[in-house]
């Protein structure tokens, strides 16, 4: 089991995230119905669930992306909007990375430093060039656009852009989706030791049972737009539920 | 209908609130620029020529053989600057810029780079649509003059060589100084600003609507000139009968 979360000391630590009957509607299709969790300040909690099962549409919930048909979702105890978001840093890694491809990496990389005219441009190429560091990207990346990078590279970029908000709250969407199982254990790595380094709370949504498994610190079993489960892997792995036993022991065999 | 009228209505009133951080943006705006130019620039010339052309052939014999020559270049003159080269050259402009401009942020909505903007807390508007539809609102207006200069050589060209019309190029062009005044050309550039805009509005509206991945960026770059095409012939009728008094 992967070690509990910690405070840091008088830095930016993570930030409680509380959802209470949270419910989504798209016209008859009703695709969360009462979701009820609470996250702790610095958790890697990770939502996994089958296809279709609504943790993408739960995560644009939990960002503010979309407004949920009825319950709230509740950041440091205040409801998720536009403002929250500034306030506390809340950060998102697209499926898809979604990066700009008119921009470079760099470009990218420090857009919401630029933008946002946080930090002078001879600052913002020194953090860029950290950040890239950090996620272990190679050199000479900065200046490529994200077409000609792999998908792999493109999630780190998403990752050093989102970090360069310094977080509080980072959440991932199906970040080993469309990987090889190589690339996929080294981002599922690169995740864990940023939660371990930045204390920032930290949601993954996947249906990847052996990066849900590597990584968390809970897990929540999200199937048919309810939480089935939750607890800490072992505690799920425990679990005698049907639809997780099925979902876990899911193989080729005939 | 009415709905999409009422978001069109609301993503121009964002933008225009957005419009003080458009010099934040001139790296934008002046690539938007390239781009128009770049794309249209020949085309709208090879276009406003024959336009001109078809108005001195078209209109040119029939005067010719009432014994009004010297008026040919009074009708290519006023029909370019008031009418053809602000409608013809806002339609070049949907079709090839509109379309683009839909199709791109259809893509951007698609791929999750606007989420990713607003996850980064920088608006959609201000750093995507502004840009665009000020571009867009320069680069028109630029564009007609072009036309409207193009059109009449256009005009003198057939009118000089045409056998059946027959009407020196000095006579031409005596003919338009006298007819077209220089509120008649503000009258068309006038036009063009109000088209261009309701081009760049349309067309980034149903960019930022798109849903449903690559078909769904097809179905807003066809929603988006269509309905630009549509647009600009209401508002050249509407804006026609308002700046028609100030022409007396």
């Amino acid at each position: 089991m992967n070690p509990e979360p910690t405070r840091t000391e008088g830095g930016a630590a993570g930030l409680p995230v509380s959802v209470r009957d949270l419910h989504k509607t798209f016209r008859d299709q009703e695709v969360l119905r009462g979701i009820q969790i609470d996250i702790r300040a610095g958790e890697l909690f990770v939502i996994m669930g089958p296809s279709g099962s609504g943790k993408s549409v739960f995560l644009r919930q939990l960002i503010g992306l979309e407004q949920p048909s009825s319950g709230q979702v509740l950041v440091d105890g205040q409801p998720v909007s536009d403002e929250a978001r500034e306030r506390f840093r809340i950060a998102m890694v697209f499926q898809s990375g979604g990066l700009l491809n008119s921009l470079t990496v760099a470009e990218n990389v420090g857009l919401f430093l630029s933008e946002h005219r946080l930090r002078k441009p001879d600052e913002i190429s020194r953090i860029v060039e950290e950040k890239l560091q950090l996620v272990q990207l190679p050199a000479g990346t900065a200046d490529k656009y994200p077409p000609e990078l792999s998908g792999g590279m493109r999630k780190r970029v998403a990752i050093a852009r989102a970090l360069t908000m310094d977080p509080q709250l980072i959440l991932f969407d199906e970040p080993t989706a469309e990987l090889d199982p190589l690339v996929a254990v080294a981002i599922g790595r690169e995740i864990l030791r940023l939660n371990r380094q930045t204390h920032a709370t930290t949601v993954v949504v996947t249906h990847d049972r052996d990066l849900a498994f590597g990584i968390a610190h809970r897990i929540a079993f999200l199937a048919e737009g309810r939480i089935q489960a939750i607890g800490t892997p072992t505690e799920i792995r425990a679990t005698p539920l049907p639809l997780l036993q099925q979902f876990l022991a899911a193989d080729f065999t005939p | 209908m009415f709905r999409e009228l009422g978001q069109m209505l609301m993503l121009l009133g964002n933008t225009l609130a957005g419009a003080p951080q458009v010099f934040r943006r001139r790296r934008a705006v002046a690539e938007q620029l390239y781009e128009i130019g770049n794309a249209s620039l020949f085309m709208a010339c090879l276009l406003s020529f024959f336009i001109g052309g078809v108005l001195a052939l078209q209109g040119g014999a029939v005067l010719v053989h009432r014994g009004l020559g010297a008026q040919v270049g009074g009708l290519v003159g006023l029909s370019m600057c008031k009418e053809l080269a602000p409608v013809m050259m806002a339609i070049l402009i949907a079709g090839r810029i509109g379309s683009a401009m839909a199709a791109e942020l259809g893509s951007m909505h698609v791929y999750q780079e606007v989420d990713a903007l607003r996850t980064l807390n920088i608006q959609p508007i201000p750093y995507l649509v502004l840009p665009r539809i000020f571009a867009i609102a320069i680069a028109l207006p630029a564009l007609v003059i072009f036309s409207i200069l193009v059109g009449w050589l256009g005009g003198a060209f057939v009118a000089s060589f045409n056998h059946d019309i027959a009407v020196p190029a000095t006579t031409f062009f005596a003919g338009l100084r006298e007819m077209v005044r220089t509120r008649d050309i503000l009258h068309g550039l006038l036009k063009s600003v109000v088209f261009a805009v309701a081009i760049g509005t349309v067309c980034c509206h149903h960019g930022l609507q798109t849903r449903g991945g690559p078909r769904g960026v097809g179905r807003s770059v066809t929603k988006g000139v269509t309905n630009s095409i549509v647009l600009i012939l209401l508002l050249d009728y509407i804006l026609t009968r308002i700046l028609l008094p100030f022409d007396a």
